[in-house]
């Protein structure tokens, strides 16, 4: 764009004027775009914000903005009966399924990052396929094993005991992880007289930490999201609801009410949007191993 | 020819493998080969969960291919969705990780802004878009008709339902934009210098440079967002009822797919068939097609790109 070959000093300044004068322009197409962008992204959080605060009768307006402020929306919401209990369920499932996953796929995602045995990459295979699989196709039979066999329908425990039996998605992320640590390692540990189980505590967990860190919020934030499950198998039950499912029977119970129903959806989103400000750097280190590391 | 104490070795190394991956064992047995092997048997019965079953050979494939009401109107969703909202997400997904490379100021501010609609629950997130998109009082309209432009029906009109849906979809791109905004960083810098000094524009670089360095991720985004179409289900079940009016938690029926079938997607008729019309046998076809469909996109996805297993 400009040139600095030929030089005398007035050309020059003239071009480096020039140059500051594009750079210029430049910064401010690209800021100007990035705040449209932002007001896409950053609106609508604010208006279900600014609505959960209207009183009732305003809420049924085409307001945007509040003429009084109703703080108290929040609290009659966190009272509604059964929104305490959902909060509960959700943290148990929540707590509970993180915690069986990594127990479960930390030593799965170990052995088939590191060991050399036959018919490891059918395992492998396997692996991505039941990652890739939409939960609706197993369901049918697996709702009959726990409704019909096992008598756990109206609860959420056929949820949280498949993830004792590992989560195809934490094995494979954290198996992308272990294979970029050094085999070295590992060995001189067990020259050392460590044992593999041993090597894999002391030495490979304390270096896998981002990843494992990562996969705990995925596996959290999924079992705090999940509609599917708990519609399936604790829809029977108002006492086993999650907040993701009993914040649409919330909207059934306060149909007419939109300024309660953004302040429900506003309880259920802030947890996690918490979360996320203190494990920001897991979690985005989390979602470029699953694209790109490989 | 191997000794007795390799073959010791040997033995060990087996059953170390075999401790290790137990949990994994049991699982993949017990949650999917055995419910999928159950799947494929209970297609050809007929079954409503309370009488034994009976064997019906074909007939609950033919029933669901040319009598189920549902059917064809969610595959022709899937094929919009797969069509508009996927290409849509990673051509969005591509704009906002260029952008948000090239912003120098307050990048920490915009990159959080951009990436934290996707951390929003699906349920809460898609009950605040049929707020803000309601026809009557939503802000969307609102401003639009401040603006002079047309307020259409959203999530109440079948031709702009999946359209809606697809705003929701572009409002949640924060894990494409990461995994752009990583791979884009990744692009080596002389080949942007070798390129200006030979006179390419901001466009021929793009055309020239990123695009062929960062094709093998524009794959991953659009194969993993066709996978992630076969799973489609929160969104549009959520938003169909709610907008519709008709929720509630058990008991109360909801015909899936308002308006019009036009939310319907393959993993809501699993529902409908198995959990709400008890017809197992068809819910089964169902899921097996579903499944088909998701292993053909898992396959195009390993065959592309073999560096996804990694190599050791």
């Amino acid at each position: 764009m400009t040139s600095t070959t030929l030089t005398s000093p007035v050309t020059l300044s003239t071009a480096g004027r020039e140059a500051r004068r594009t750079r210029f322009l430049h910064w401010v197409a690209v800021h100007s775009l990035a705040i449209a962008a932002a007001l896409f992204f950053v609106l609508p959080f604010v208006f279900v914000a600014l609505t959960a605060l209207m009183s009732d009768q305003q809420a049924l307006t085409r307001d945007l903005w509040p003429d009084t402020w109703h703080w108290e929306n929040l609290k009659t919401v966190w009272n509604t009966p059964g929104f305490l209990t959902w909060w509960k369920n959700t943290l148990m499932y929540a707590v509970l399924g993180t915690t069986f996953t990594l127990v479960s796929s930390i030593p799965v995602a170990y052995a088939l990052a590191r060991f050399k045995f036959r018919g490891r990459n059918v395992a492998l295979m396997l692996v991505i396929a039941t990652m890739m699989l939409p939960p609706q196709v197993v369901i049918v039979p697996m709702y009959l094993f726990w409704a019909k066999e096992l008598q756990l329908s109206g609860t959420l425990w056929p949820l949280i005991i498949p993830m004792a039996f590992t989560d195809a998605f934490s094995i494979f992320l954290l198996r992308q992880f272990l294979l970029t640590i050094p085999k070295d390692y590992v060995d001189a540990a067990k020259v050392d007289g460590c044992g593999e189980f041993k090597a894999l505590v002391r030495i490979v967990l304390p270096m896998a930490r981002p990843a494992i860190a990562a996969v705990a919020l995925f596996q959290f934030f999924y079992c705090w999201n999940d509609y599917f499950g708990p519609q399936i198998y604790a829809s029977e039950n108002p006492a086993a609801w999650t907040l993701s499912y009993g914040l649409e029977s919330f909207k059934g119970a306060h149909h007419t009410n939109w300024n309660l129903t953004m302040a429900a959806t506003l309880l259920v989103m802030a947890p996690v949007i918490i979360l996320f400000f203190f494990a920001q750097k897991a979690f985005i280190e989390g979602v470029t191993l699953t694209g790109v590391k490989g | 020819m191997t000794s007795p104490g390799l073959r010791r070795k040997h033995r060990q190394d087996a059953l170390r493998t075999v401790a290790f991956l137990s949990p994994w064992l049991i699982g993949v047995s017990v949650f999917f080969l055995y419910p999928l092997i159950s799947t494929v048997y209970f297609s050809f019965m007929r079954y409503d969960g309370f009488t034994p079953p009976v064997w019906t050979g074909l007939k609950n494939w033919s029933y669901v291919f040319s009598d189920y009401p549902f059917f064809w109107p969610a595959l022709r969703n899937t094929l919009w969705l797969v069509i508009v909202m996927v290409s849509l997400r990673v051509v969005f997904g591509l704009g906002i990780g260029m952008l948000i490379t090239k912003v120098k100021t307050g990048a920490g501010f915009f990159r959080t802004a951009f990436y934290l609609p996707y951390l929003a629950p699906p349920v809460a997130a898609t009950m605040s878009f049929v707020f803000l998109l309601n026809p009557g009082t939503g802000p969307a309209n609102n401003i639009l008709g401040a603006i002079g432009l047309p307020q259409p029906g959203w999530f109440n009109d079948p031709a702009w339902s999946k359209p809606a849906l697809t705003l929701l979809a572009l409002w949640g791109i924060g894990d494409l934009m990461v995994i752009f905004m990583a791979s884009l960083l990744d692009v080596p810098l002389e080949q942007y210098e070798a390129a200006s000094l030979d006179g390419a524009g901001a466009w021929q670089r793009f055309w020239f440079v990123t695009l062929p360095n960062i094709s093998p991720i524009v794959l991953f985004a659009v194969v993993t967002g066709v996978i992630a179409t076969m799973q489609y289900y929160t969104q549009p079940l959520v938003a169909g009822k709610v907008a519709s009016g008709v929720i509630g938690g058990s008991g109360q029926q909801f015909e899936p797919g308002y308006p019009e079938k036009s939310t319907l997607t393959l993993p809501q008729l699993v529902y409908n068939l198995g959990f709400q019309r008890f017809d197992t046998g068809g819910a089964s076809v169902v899921a097996l097609v579903l499944f088909a469909l998701a292993m053909l996109f898992t396959a195009i996805l390993m065959r592309r790109r073999s560096g996804f297993l990694g190599n050791d």
